[in-house]
């Protein structure tokens, strides 16, 4: 008895002196994350890749020489990048002065503006496409209001299928983002810096200009690479609200795809659009580790001042006056709009989504969708979560093993590589992914044409970097002599994870879970390419509401985006109140 | 007329937190060392000296001019900031020249001036020096040479040593004064380190809860601390409560004791007051007007000197210091002690709570 608990002993210490020295063993949970996104996210890609340059099997880059000699293709292409640029110059500018008050000032109701503009950030695109029409279009909250004004009877101002609704509707989304990075990064930042500027004799927009925007430079890049992304991909937004006018790419390949079955032509578009975006992304990422160097951040209560003064109090003013116009009149009116019958409140549109009637767009009642889209989103969760410990758990890995300072350099190589690749999924288009899909997954060996499952995986692959973004920076404020205390008292690298890790970054697990939630809720591109029609999500279903005419079926479209607003802010405040000191890249 | 005229400032905070109507003055040439613990008000009070507070009432002159709504970036002066903000973005010499720059400087005048006040700190050829790789007592000189090249009217220093480790600490408490002697500038120096301050200053200014409790050179203050509280801040232990038996003689728990101080005018007899007994007041043996038997408690070796702990039959504890060289009782033995009357200082009841 004795000897052999010995031994076990001895086979534990060897196997963990085993572990210690392999080098690449603290790479091992990577495996199961890793083989996941090759075979449902590099398959997909690659299948769209050989099908845009040999759709017969053999090489053919027709489709690819037809988009560069069409002008109508370049032209799409010619629209993307502008529309993206102006989007992201404008919400850039418009949140910066944002940033600063959240950053600098503490002020009473902060924390609940605060939460009210995080809300828009995963509201489903196509909820923030209607809200805009509730607020804006020819029968929406404004032309009402103008026209009882005004006395007319005709809308003064028609913002449907314009530019101005679409960058409106891009700046609502991306503005918390912008807020969220650069806030973030801004209120850690030491204002004293800034202060010993003004002490060597520099005026306030001097010290502004030559300390802290350089400074900021790293976070306001990152921001605004990432909304240049979303915009650049933007689907759901354009979709309803470009109208036949305005096409991104995005939408081009939607069309290709579902409306005239060209996949060819489809997939050659997906590739140019790969392309831009995986520049992109690597110069994220990049910026990402720059903005880990060795700057003093000071914890906030060090950095934020309540506001004396009225020059104070009006920047304060007018910054939380612009969100909530911005953030909130959309959804007010979407609210409004939704529970407004012919003038007066009614719950029809509501109720109407309990029955199925002759015509209807679906063969079951609307509400159907609902679970529908609540059961994918618990199945997502679970999935990414699990793939997203095990990614941050490899991206992180200081603690045992290797040493703190000086990580090898080819693991540390490595590691950066790993980052880039989990995060690719944010930069790839959700309509590339559903058409990737489409074209890969329908044959065998993997046949998931029909299954549910499909749809669950490509909202996993969708959630997967919110996961891996909201565990890895907890796990990082992990200091490092926190798990070697742990080994020294005897625990295996795997207790160590467990007794020391996991506790702390159970309230980040928690936040990345929501995140995968309302992520699913809300996805829209893949979804609408790979649901099966039978099976609609909350999105699919109010697009199809969309896609008929009168006034019940807007009226239905609203009332079920009023709900899937109402669950993803639910799952919003959830995060909030979860996460632990504001860690969390997002 | 002094160089610097704080008068009467007030400045309250939501919290409730005030700095209650504090006036000292600095005149040129002259360092001297806001002391204080933490929590004091003196970083408060350096901030709104420099501008990047404005008080709620009070005023500020320099040279009899009321600079209180003066820009921070047009008064002139120099702070150097706790944990030194370096710009993290630019090397020594962007950090260094930054000032320079500010003044409108060429690149040919400021690089010379740059490279004589990196001299001074003794950081020669530091220039393109990264200042993230800098160690903590590069780093601090780095910010002390940054903020004397503009050549401030005034520099303001605020906590320069708290980050160090003590060797570095004792090393630049002696370097300092040389710098700053020889950088000819008038200095503000706020520490909570009683040591570190009469090292550096010309005169102290204590500070206690958003007022100057008092205000004196370094030997006036320690000599003859202005109440109890000031006294056990300073370092100064040994308080016991007595009665005034008669000229130069109270009463404690230690027996009747002759006192030389005269104590702020606390003459009359049945007056109850603080003693302070002096760590150096002991001599072994009984020779003299107030002997104290006891027992030894406590007995460390600090280099140069024991401290020694001795326990009185009344209960109290008392600390004392000796000489290196003097030879004394084991730990757990009795021992005899002589105080002498003029290291004994009385104080009143009413300032222990003020």
């Amino acid at each position: 008895m004795r000897s052999s608990r010995g031994e076990e002993q001895e086979t534990v210490r060897n196997s963990q002196f085993a572990i210690r020295n392999s080098q690449f063993a603290s790479l091992l949970p990577a495996f199961l994350p890793l083989a996941f996104l090759l075979l449902f996210y590099f398959y997909p890609l690659a299948s769209i890749l050989a099908l845009s340059f040999a759709p017969e099997g053999h090489f053919d880059p027709a489709a690819l020489a037809k988009l560069f000699s069409t002008p109508y293709y370049l032209h799409t292409l010619w629209f993307t990048t502008w529309q993206a640029a102006i989007s992201t110059l404008l919400t850039v500018g418009l949140a910066l002065p944002g940033a600063y008050v959240f950053a600098r000032y503490d002020f009473p109701g902060k924390s609940l503006v605060q939460a009210l503009t995080t809300v828009p950030f995963v509201l489903p695109t196509i909820v923030v496409a209607l809200a805009f029409t509730a607020l804006l279009g020819p029968h929406g909250l404004l032309n009402l209001v103008l026209m009882g004004l005004l006395r007319v009877d005709r809308p003064p101002i028609d913002l449907q299928h314009t530019l101005a609704i679409i960058l409106l509707a891009h700046v609502f989304y991306n503005y918390t983002l912008v807020l969220r990075i650069v806030g973030t990064y801004w209120a850690n930042l030491d204002p004293r810096l800034g202060e010993a500027a003004r002490m060597l004799g520099a005026s306030r927009w001097r010290a502004f200009c030559e300390v802290t925007l350089p400074l900021l430079i790293p976070a306001i890049g990152a921001a605004a690479l990432l909304v240049f992304v979303f915009c650049f991909t933007s689907f759901g937004v354009i979709l309803v609200l470009g109208g036949p006018r305005f096409a991104t790419l995005e939408v081009e390949i939607y069309h290709q795809t579902i409306h005239y079955l060209n996949l060819p032509l489809a997939a050659a578009l997906s590739i140019v659009q790969i392309l831009f975006t995986l520049a992109l992304m690597a110069a994220y990422t990049h910026l990402q580790t720059r903005l880990t160097l060795p700057l003093e951040l000071r914890p906030r209560q060090v950095t934020q001042r309540r506001p004396r003064g009225w020059r104070a109090w009006l920047v304060i003013g007018g910054n939380v006056g612009l969100m909530l116009v911005l953030l909130v009149t959309p959804l007010a009116a979407l609210i409004e709009r939704s529970l407004t019958l012919k003038g007066g409140v009614s719950l029809a549109f509501y109720r109407q989504l309990f029955y199925n009637p002759r015509g209807s767009a679906f063969y079951v009642p609307p509400v159907a969708a609902v679970r529908n889209s609540v059961g994918y989103a618990l199945a997502t969760v679970g999935l990414s979560v699990t793939m997203g410990l095990m990614a941050a758990a490899v991206l992180d890995n200081r603690g045992s093993g290797s040493s703190a300072r000086s990580p090898r350099p080819r693991g540390r190589r490595l590691r950066h590589l790993l980052d880039l690749l989990f995060m690719l999924p944010l930069g790839t288009s959700a309509v590339t992914l559903g058409l990737g899909y489409i074209v890969a997954l329908d044959e065998p060996p993997l046949n998931l044409r029909t299954s549910p499952l499909l749809v669950v995986l490509a909202h996993t692959l969708v959630a997967l970097p919110f996961v891996v973004r909201s565990v890895l920076p907890a796990l990082r404020s992990i200091h490092p002599h926190l798990r070697e205390a742990a080994a020294l008292l005897g625990a295996s690298p795997w207790r160590v994870w467990r007794e020391v890790d996991l506790p702390i970054v159970a309230r980040a697990v928690l936040v990345g879970a929501v995140f995968a939630f309302t992520v699913s809720m809300g996805e829209f591109g893949a979804t609408s390419l790979i649901a099966r029609p039978e099976r609609p999500t909350m999105p699919v279903a109010i697009y199809r509401f969309l896609g008929r005419p009168g006034a019940a079926n807007y009226g239905q479209a609203l009332a079920m985006s009023t709900l899937l607003m109402l669950v993803c802010t639910l799952g919003f405040l959830a995060i909030e109140r979860f996460r632990v000191g504001g860690v969390g890249e997002f | 007329m002094p160089l610097l005229e704080v008068h009467n400032v007030r400045k309250s905070y939501p919290d409730g937190w005030t700095l209650a109507g504090v006036s000292f003055t600095v005149e040129e040439g002259e360092v001297v060392c806001l002391l204080g613990p933490s929590g004091c008000g003196k970083t408060t009070l350096l901030r709104l000296i420099a501008g990047l507070e404005s008080p709620d009432s009070g005023q500020a002159l320099v040279d009899g001019e009321d600079v209180t709504r003066v820009s921070p970036h047009l008064r002139g002066f120099g702070l150097m900031f706790q944990e030194y903000a370096l710009f993290p973005h630019k090397d020594v010499l962007g950090n260094i020249a930054f000032g320079l720059r500010m003044q409108g400087l060429g690149r040919e005048a400021m690089v010379p001036r740059v490279a004589e006040v990196l001299e001074l700190v003794g950081l020669a050829g530091f220039e393109h020096r990264d200042v993230n790789q800098l160690s903590g007592g590069e780093r601090q000189r780095v910010a002390l040479a940054r903020s004397l090249a503009p050549q401030p009217r005034l520099l303001m220093l605020d906590e320069p040593l708290g980050a160090l480790d003590r060797a570095l600490r004792e090393r630049l408490m002696d370097e300092l004064p040389g710098i700053l002697r020889r950088a000819g500038v008038t200095a503000i120096y706020v520490t909570h380190d009683q040591e570190e301050a009469f090292a550096i200053a010309d005169r102290v200014v204590l500070m206690r809860a958003g007022r100057v409790v008092q205000v004196g050179t370094p030997e006036e203050v320690y000599r003859r601390p202005a109440s109890a509280w000031a006294a056990r801040f300073l370092g100064l232990t040994n308080l016991l409560d007595a009665r005034i038996t008669g000229p130069g003689q109270v009463e404690t728990v230690l027996g009747v004791l002759q006192v030389q101080d005269s104590g702020f005018g606390i003459r009359d007899s049945g007056f109850t007051a603080r003693l302070l007994v002096r760590p150096e007041a002991a001599q072994l043996g009984e020779a003299g007007p107030n002997v104290l038997y006891g027992v030894v408690t406590e007995r460390s070796f600090r280099g140069e000197r024991y401290r020694l702990g001795v326990r009185h039959a009344g209960g109290v504890e008392l600390t004392f210091n000796f000489p290196a060289s003097v030879a004394l009782p084991a730990l757990g033995e009795p021992i005899a002690l002589s105080l002498d009357p003029w290291a004994l200082a009385l104080f009143s009841m009413v300032e222990e709570t003020g």
